[in-house]
């Protein structure tokens, strides 16, 4: 196939979509009215926002007085899990159960509040990277304040039993957050049917820009504030509203949580394409769930190779993707993920995440599956740590 | 993070890559765990390094490292090479970013441990020569 682009990291970020950025276009020119002002471009600004707030909670089967926001996944996070921590210790509750694999604005939120006298369990994931509600239930204690469990996993995609979850926390009285940024659109949402109490989203994920998100906060639960301020949304999140991002946001999610079912029958069907084509490689392994995982996920490693260098070798080949070595993480070690669902080292430093989003064709699917095993070839030549696997030796043994 | 365009030129076309089968000294460093192994081979002829190939698992820096490290020593005498240093790779490359510094380290230590090698071979002590070759046995970033 001829040379061309491919961007293949939709969890990372995606491109504005057209439609959004049109209905953002007003926002950034002629309506650039502040919303609490009293003028008419002011209201124009306050009534963008009223709408853009009832599409995001109808998406969701939320009340629009449920949803506030914010400036991404990120924001709502650490809102959730601090304020919730806060509500948490008025009443002597100062345990938090969250889950080993969780986004990092999961785990240093809760790290951080180890810090702070909150005592945090970290529940494991299975083999394949699903969170085990009997293993939520069997970490509850009298003092929990919250259960904060991804309803996606970023990396190998993964979807948890999230409405179990969410039924026995209720059960129990226990506040129950989950991190729907890579969700949102590729699975069906209801917060009431399940059980959902606190609910973060990113526009960037979804095709709107980055720096806007959500959270959905069930009527009744009234956390305090994390960001103090003037009284902007209902005096629960200061700061003037981004208004051409959240028009932006709300497109987005009106534009994603439609045709879901057939979204993800297409891109499913891609996925499985590339999976079953790339595992043809020689020690190759998938990872995570094969099925309970978001449409366009895949996550595979290759032994014997490092990731950031395949992801260089395709960036050059016109594919962007990611991966989880330690080089790409920026830590001494690979992905907290793929070491939480038992990989080795040197097997999670060779891992490929590709994303796909609805923009993907499949032309881009046979153009990743005709350059990935090359470059997994090229890289091996000239791998020492190849050689030695090829000599059956046990490579993780010496460490 | 950003490299610069000559460490793109090296890792996207590494000089020197391979074996050598009947190589003079041959030394590795790193390990599996964290992610960069560099493997150089020598052939030393009249004091002079004749020949050099390396094979390297690691990074796009730990690429690019090997390959710089190995055309800075090329054609060069045995005692040039000894004092080979990861400034000078780094400087060779127009610079590395600072959470990559530790592959020209590495690429520093596997030249290295390809000269101990071959003294080894040459029935004299690397250490008399060389001092000890600090082992890469910590993951560093």
């Amino acid at each position: 196939m001829d040379k061309r682009f491919v961007y293949a990291d939709n969890s990372a970020t995606t491109k504005i979509s057209k439609p959004v950025l049109d209905a953002m276009m007003p926002y950034l020119t002629e309506h650039y009215g502040n919303a609490s002002s009293i003028y008419s471009i002011g209201m124009d600004s306050a009534r963008a926002l009223l709408k853009a707030r009832e599409t995001v909670a109808k998406a969701i089967n939320a009340n629009t007085t449920e949803i506030y926001f914010t400036s991404g996944g990120s924001e709502s996070d650490n809102w959730a899990i601090k304020c919730a921590a806060d509500l948490g210790a008025k009443k002597g509750k100062k345990h938090i159960i969250t889950t080993v694999f969780e986004h990092h604005a999961v785990l240093h939120t809760c790290q951080y509040l180890e810090k702070h006298g909150f005592d945090v369990t970290y529940v494991p994931v299975d083999p394949m990277g699903l969170v085990h509600v009997e293993d939520i239930e069997k970490a509850m204690r009298d003092d929990t304040c919250l259960v904060t469990v991804m309803f996606a996993n970023n990396e190998i995609g993964t979807i948890q039993p999230i409405k179990e979850i969410g039924a026995v926390c209720r059960e129990r009285k226990i506040l129950f957050h989950t991190d729907a940024v890579q969700a949102i659109g590729n699975v069906k949402i209801d917060v009431a049917e399940m059980n959902i109490d606190l609910l973060s989203m990113s526009g960037h994920k979804i095709h709107a820009p980055k720096g806007v998100g959500a959270m959905y906060m069930r009527t009744g639960v009234n956390l305090p504030n994390l960001i103090h301020g003037g009284a902007q949304e209902r005096s629960k999140r200061a700061g003037t509203e981004n208004v051409a991002g959240i028009v932006g946001l709300a497109k987005a999610v009106e534009l994603c949580t439609q045709n879901i079912e057939e979204k993800q029958a297409r891109l499913s069907k891609m996925r499985d394409r590339i999976i079953a084509e790339l595992l043809k490689i020689p020690e190759s392994r998938l990872n995570g769930d094969p099925k309970k995982r978001l449409a366009g996920n895949v996550n595979i490693s290759f032994r014997g190779i490092e990731g950031e260098s395949l992801l260089l070798s395709l960036d050059l080949e016109g594919i962007c993707a990611s991966s989880g070595s330690a080089c790409t993480s920026g830590s001494l070690d690979p992905s907290h993920v793929l070491l939480a669902i038992g990989l080795p080292h040197s097997t999670a430093h060779g891992s490929l995440r590709i994303s796909l989003s609805d923009e993907n064709t499949e032309e881009d699917a046979d153009y990743i599956i005709e350059k990935v095993p090359k470059i997994v070839e090229k890289l091996r030549a000239m791998s020492p740590l190849w050689e030695r696997i090829l000599r059956d030796e046990d490579i993780d043994a010496e460490n | 993070m950003i490299y610069s365009e000559k460490v793109m030129d090296h890792f996207a076309n590494p000089r020197n890559v391979g074996e050598i089968e009947d190589a003079d000294g041959v030394g590795e460093v790193g390990n599996a765990k964290c992610g960069d192994i560099m493997k150089m081979y020598i052939k030393v002829k009249d004091g002079i390094i004749s020949d050099v190939k390396f094979k390297t698992f690691g990074c796009g820096a730990a690429v690019a490292t090997s390959s710089m490290a190995t055309e800075l020593i090329k054609g060069k005498p045995i005692e040039e090479a000894m004092k080979l240093t990861n400034k000078a790779v780094i400087e060779a490359l127009d610079g590395l970013p600072t959470v990559k510094l530790h592959c020209s380290v590495l690429a520093e230590q596997a030249i290295h441990a390809a000269l101990s090698d071959y003294y080894t071979r040459q029935g004299i002590d690397p250490k008399m020569i060389l001092g000890d070759v600090a082992p890469a046995d910590m993951c560093e970033i």
